[in-house]
């Protein structure tokens, strides 16, 4: 019998839901035990860090990293594994596109951490912060340097892969499973690289059942101050900023299902460049109006603009921070 | 440093009225300053903002778009979806700390060369004042450097700083 | 000679937690820090967020229990908004929160926890696993947990719209029902939930209590601090996970305080340390006096031990007997033993299936009225609940738009940041004694996060318990002496 691919996951800075997400694959999780060694997987096994370092370039077939860069242990490990594998899958939208956590690039670091750390019950008389390597009585302590945006997997290193979602959904994950496992079994291709994987190639509003009757609205409002919501017409119609129109397809739209908007954990649509210029114009199609004065009206019923557009996908947007936080590198 | 500061504008016109505006500015050899590299799109209607923000990211100091009067649009309604993308395109360029001056949208006819050469001339002074934005790459920094490979993978739509004009089509 | 040995729970550049002793020139525990490595400041980044978003945006905290932070930040926002939420929809969210914490406890029981007792602390390391267990107890085992794991996941999902990042709970209550039909499938399995529950503590009963030598080491001095206990009530005392209000015992065992959710601020304060990017709450009117217990240091715990210590009692009858037994064999309340902690966190599996099948039951838990239109500006609002490993502090301030404008989070790993760091210290000086590092180390220090429930999810993202542990001795030159691992 010849040996087994290798197989690795790893987290830099992450929730820890994409690998919850995987472990809800439930028996799927025995196709990929049965069809691949294991080496590497901090949650499910023994973390032999140095036996990967010890490891051939190039030996493990399929890496899915999860989590940003958002300091430089989580640098060194994306490094380390680009170099070990030769299918490095940025998993999660972490990894493809900043998610949640990179929202952080709205702030400088430091104004980060000094928020931390001056919070209304944190007691802080003489200001003191973490320090990369501090020096104690006993000896000489090191925490890992924070950068000053947090960065995609693949601002740091080559991607071959993205699997969007927040996390991924099971379902995408499993699929993905079995295709790996056929092209290691020589019956399926691998797609090109740089191909989104595990998602659709449409828009949440493509899979979303929701009534759309080409309406526009005369104001945006906020899902609490809609009463009752109904459930079939289409949350932006209903004037809710739901993300919809610029999100990738892939979850069979969850949330409108759930009567929440879309927030678009997905990430861009294919072929978006930008995802918040996307939303930009597709909220701007359905605004029922001509003269500056009422669509600024209307535009003050989005109270976060930059928050709605790139929820996200700030860190991998074009501009990437804000100017505070890009100047501060 | 600021006292030599050129800016680099990037300026979208629509292909009826404001580019030949430009046209018309310039064959009538008005004075306009110099800065503004013009794109030429049919139509307002066709600015993507990602085309803003790219200008941005690729080193634009001023984004200026132009578009025919509103109801002479030659699309019909499309300078209205123009400018509705740009007045949400600039609350969110402000979220990410840029300026409002710093884009800047104008409505000239075909026949208002002089009011093109003089709207670009105060635009290139107002982002004078607000200084560079700098927003381009700086290799090589931690946790903030562009990976070029990264950077020019998708670039559908690259200004080069040396071409005077691109054509976007409809 | 002053030797440094570091334990890095996923070795050194990993992160996610390490550990550095330090010995004295007689080979002593001098002292010991445990790091956290990572900051990702969502109290910054939430600024200029709208309230309502906060529920979608702090669950990405932590993904271990991302439904924690969604109720603490939705009860937040309804503060906020000085909005009342229907009864079913609070009901819906306790009902989706209460299929969260069956499936969280059994994971930690069965997966992590559990191992080390049902298979005894001295069984080889390859055997104290969930296989392990299995084998043990009997194959149908495993599938019990696995099925308890999906029906949780099941009710999380149904009301919560998503298995992980639920995206239900806005300001004022909850945007979907559920059907009768769905209500009839989560009760019926409620009700298996409580089967497998008893089950559980069967289970517990017999293999640890039914032997001596667990007994001894549950109750034994290494794994022993006298703390505060802090855990939420409701209005008899009894334990309750989504609402009521904080009580604290102290060591004692007497009442400390018992503060309303918009009081905490005057009785928790956090202290920092330069060595770790994560604070160290404490009892603001005790003090801090570092990393010791007794009365006078503001230490306290949130875990499932505390809160059982913290609670009279539980909420529904036969969590209620089971608590009677815990403490009639533990000898009276509070319990200081940090092992104690795996069986609280049955009585807790208990309390949680049974309350499942209560709510499920109620008359009005298909009514569709499910939200209440915010009416009055928002100004601010706090936001409590109980997540499993502490209890979860939200505090948001917003504009009169409702957009966040300051934020404070204390997060619930976070509550058991100190008592870890003197458990670890404790294990540590009663296991390395003149130089010499016994083996059985890793493991008495394995056992000492476990009980904590040692997620570092919120604070550092591993999972509960996946600890692999290394120890790495140098000399004072930084040359290696020895390494010892295991993984778990
Ligand atoms: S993508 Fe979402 S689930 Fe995955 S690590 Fe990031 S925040 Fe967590
Ligand atoms: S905008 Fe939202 S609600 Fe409307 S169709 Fe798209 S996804 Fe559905
Ligand atoms: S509907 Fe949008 S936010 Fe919800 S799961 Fe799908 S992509 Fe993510
Ligand atoms: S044709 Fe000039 S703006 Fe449309």
């Amino acid at each position: 019998m010849t040996a087994k691919p290798k197989f690795a996951m790893y987290w830099a800075a992450s929730c820890g839901g994409c690998e919850i997400a995987v472990l809800n694959i439930h028996e799927k999780i025995l196709d990929v035990d049965a069809n691949f060694d294991v080496v590497f997987w901090p949650v499910a096994m023994d973390a032999k860090y140095k036996d990967v370092e010890a490891m051939e370039d190039g030996s493990i077939l399929l890496t899915l990293f999860n989590g940003g860069i958002r300091n430089d242990e989580n640098e060194h490990i994306a490094k380390l594994l680009r170099r070990k594998s030769q299918i490095l899958v940025a998993f999660g939208s972490c990894a493809s596109g900043g998610c949640i956590p990179g929202l952080a690039n709205l702030s400088p670091a430091d104004e980060i951490v000094q928020t931390a750390f001056n919070t209304l019950t944190t007691d802080n008389p003489n200001g003191v912060y973490p320090r990369v390597s501090v020096n104690m009585p006993e000896g000489e302590l090191h925490i890992p340097k924070i950068f000053p945006v947090l960065r995609p997997l693949d601002q740091v290193v080559d991607v071959d892969y993205y699997m969007p979602g927040c996390p991924p959904e099971s379902h995408q994950i499993a699929a993905v499973v079995d295709l790996v496992i056929k092209v290691v079994m020589g019956e399926a291709q691998l797609p090109p690289k740089g191909t989104t994987i595990g998602a659709g190639d449409s828009t949440v509003c493509d899979e979303c059942t929701r009534a759309r009757n080409v309406k526009f609205i005369k104001e945006f409002t906020r899902i609490q101050d809609v009463a009752p919501v109904d459930p079939n017409l289409c949350l932006l119609e209903q004037g809710i900023p739901c993300n919809g129109p610029a999100t990738r397809s892939g979850c069979n739209a969850r949330c409108p299902s759930a009567g929440a908007q879309c927030i678009g954990c997905y990430g861009p649509a294919e072929g978006v460049m930008d995802y918040g210029a996307r939303l930009i114009t597709a909220f701007a199609s359905v605004i029922d109006a001509k003269e500056p004065e009422e669509i600024e009206r209307i535009l003050d019923g989005i109270p976060d603009p930059v928050g709605q557009m790139y929820r996200f996908n700030l860190a991998g947007s074009l501009l990437r921070a804000n100017k505070d936080a890009w100047k501060a590198r | 440093m600021t006292n030599t500061f050129e800016p680099t504008i990037i300026g979208f016109t629509c292909n009826w009225c404001s580019y030949r505006a430009a046209d018309m500015a310039g064959t009538a050899r008005m004075k306009y300053a110099p800065n503004v590299k013009l794109i030429r799109l049919m139509c307002s209607g066709r600015l993507d903002p990602t085309f803003v923000l790219r200008a941005f990211s690729s080193g634009a100091d001023g984004v200026m778009i132009t578009g025919c009067h509103p109801g002479e649009c030659h699309y019909i309604e499309q300078n209205y979806k123009a400018l509705r993308r740009f007045l949400l395109l600039r609350r969110v360029l402000v979220g990410l700390g840029i300026e409002a001056g710093r884009v800047k949208l104008v409505w000239a006819s075909a026949a208002e060369g002089a009011k093109f050469a003089s709207e670009t001339t105060t635009f290139v002074e107002e982002i004078r004042k607000l200084g560079p934005l700098n927003w381009g790459r700086k290799d090589k920094d931690e946790g903030g450097g562009m990976n070029d490979e990264a950077e020019d993978k998708n670039s559908s739509f690259i200004i080069h700083n040396s071409s005077f004009e691109k054509e976007v089509p409809a | 000679m002053t030797q440094r040995i570091s334990i890095d729970p996923i070795t050194r550049l990993e992160g996610h937690g390490k550990i550095e002793i330090f010995l004295d020139d007689n080979g002593n525990v001098s002292n010991s820090y445990f790091q956290i490595p990572e900051l990702r400041g969502f109290e910054r980044f939430v600024v200029g967020r709208p309230i309502e978003e906060m529920p979608l945006i702090t669950n990405r905290i932590c993904g271990v229990c991302p439904e924690a932070h969604h109720m603490a930040a939705a009860k937040a926002a309804d503060a906020a908004y000085h909005v009342d939420p229907p009864r079913t929809a609070k009901m819906l969210r306790e009902l989706l929160y209460m299929g969260f914490y069956c499936t969280d406890h059994t994971t930690h029981f069965y997966a992590l926890g559990g191992p080390d007792f049902v298979m005894g602390p001295d069984a080889p390391v390859a055997e104290r696993n969930i296989l392990g267990v299995i084998h043990k107890v009997g194959l149908e085992i495993g599938g019990k947990v696995i099925q308890m794991r999906k029906y949780g996941h099941t009710v999380v999902e149904m009301i919560g719209g998503r298995k992980v990042h639920p995206c239900t709970a806005i300001p004022g209550g909850i945007t979907k029902g559920i059907t009768a039909e769905q209500r009839k499938e989560i009760e019926e399995m409620g009700r298996w939930a409580i089967d497998f529950a008893l089950f559980s503590l069967k289970i517990f009963n017999d293999i640890v209590l039914g032997n001596k030598q667990y007994v001894d080491l549950v109750l034994g001095d290494v794994y022993t601090h006298r703390t505060y206990y802090m855990g939420m009530v409701d209005e008899n005392n009894k334990t309750n996970f989504y609402d009521g209000k904080v009580r604290v015992v102290d060591p004692n065992g007497k009442e400390f305080v018992k503060y309303a959710p918009n009081d905490y601020a005057e009785h928790i304060a956090e202290h920092v340390e330069p060595w770790t990017y994560l604070k160290f709450p404490y009892l603001k009117k005790v003090g801090w006096k570092g990393f010791t217990d007794g009365e006078d240091s503001g230490v306290y715990m949130a875990t499932p031990l505390s809160r059982v210590n913290a609670a009279d009692g539980m909420a529904t009858p036969r969590a209620q007997e089971e608590y009677e037994r815990f403490y009639s064999t533990l000898g009276g309340r509070p319990v200081h033993q940090r092992l104690a902690t795996h069986w609280a966190r049955l009585v807790e599996l208990l309390y949680a299936a049974e309350r499942w099948v209560e709510l499920v039951t109620d008359p009005e838990i298909t009514s569709p009225n499910i939200h209440t239109k915010p009416t009055e500006k928002p100004t601010e609002g706090i936001g409590i609940v109980e997540a499993p490993r502490g209890t979860l502090t939200h505090h948001y301030w917003t504009d009169e738009r409702g957009v966040v404008t300051k934020a404070n989070l204390i997060v619930g790993t976070t509550n058991n940041y100190a008592p870890i760091q003197m458990s670890t210290n404790k294990a540590a000086r009663s296991l390395i004694k003149d130089g010499k590092v016994t083996e059985g180390l890793l493991n008495m220090v394995e056992m000492a996060f476990r009980a904590y429930d040692p997620c570092f999810g919120c604070a550092t993202h591993s999972l509960p318990g996946q600890m692999p542990l290394q120890v790495t001795i140098r000399d004072k030159d930084g040359n290696l002496v020895d390494v010892l691992k295991q993984f778990c």
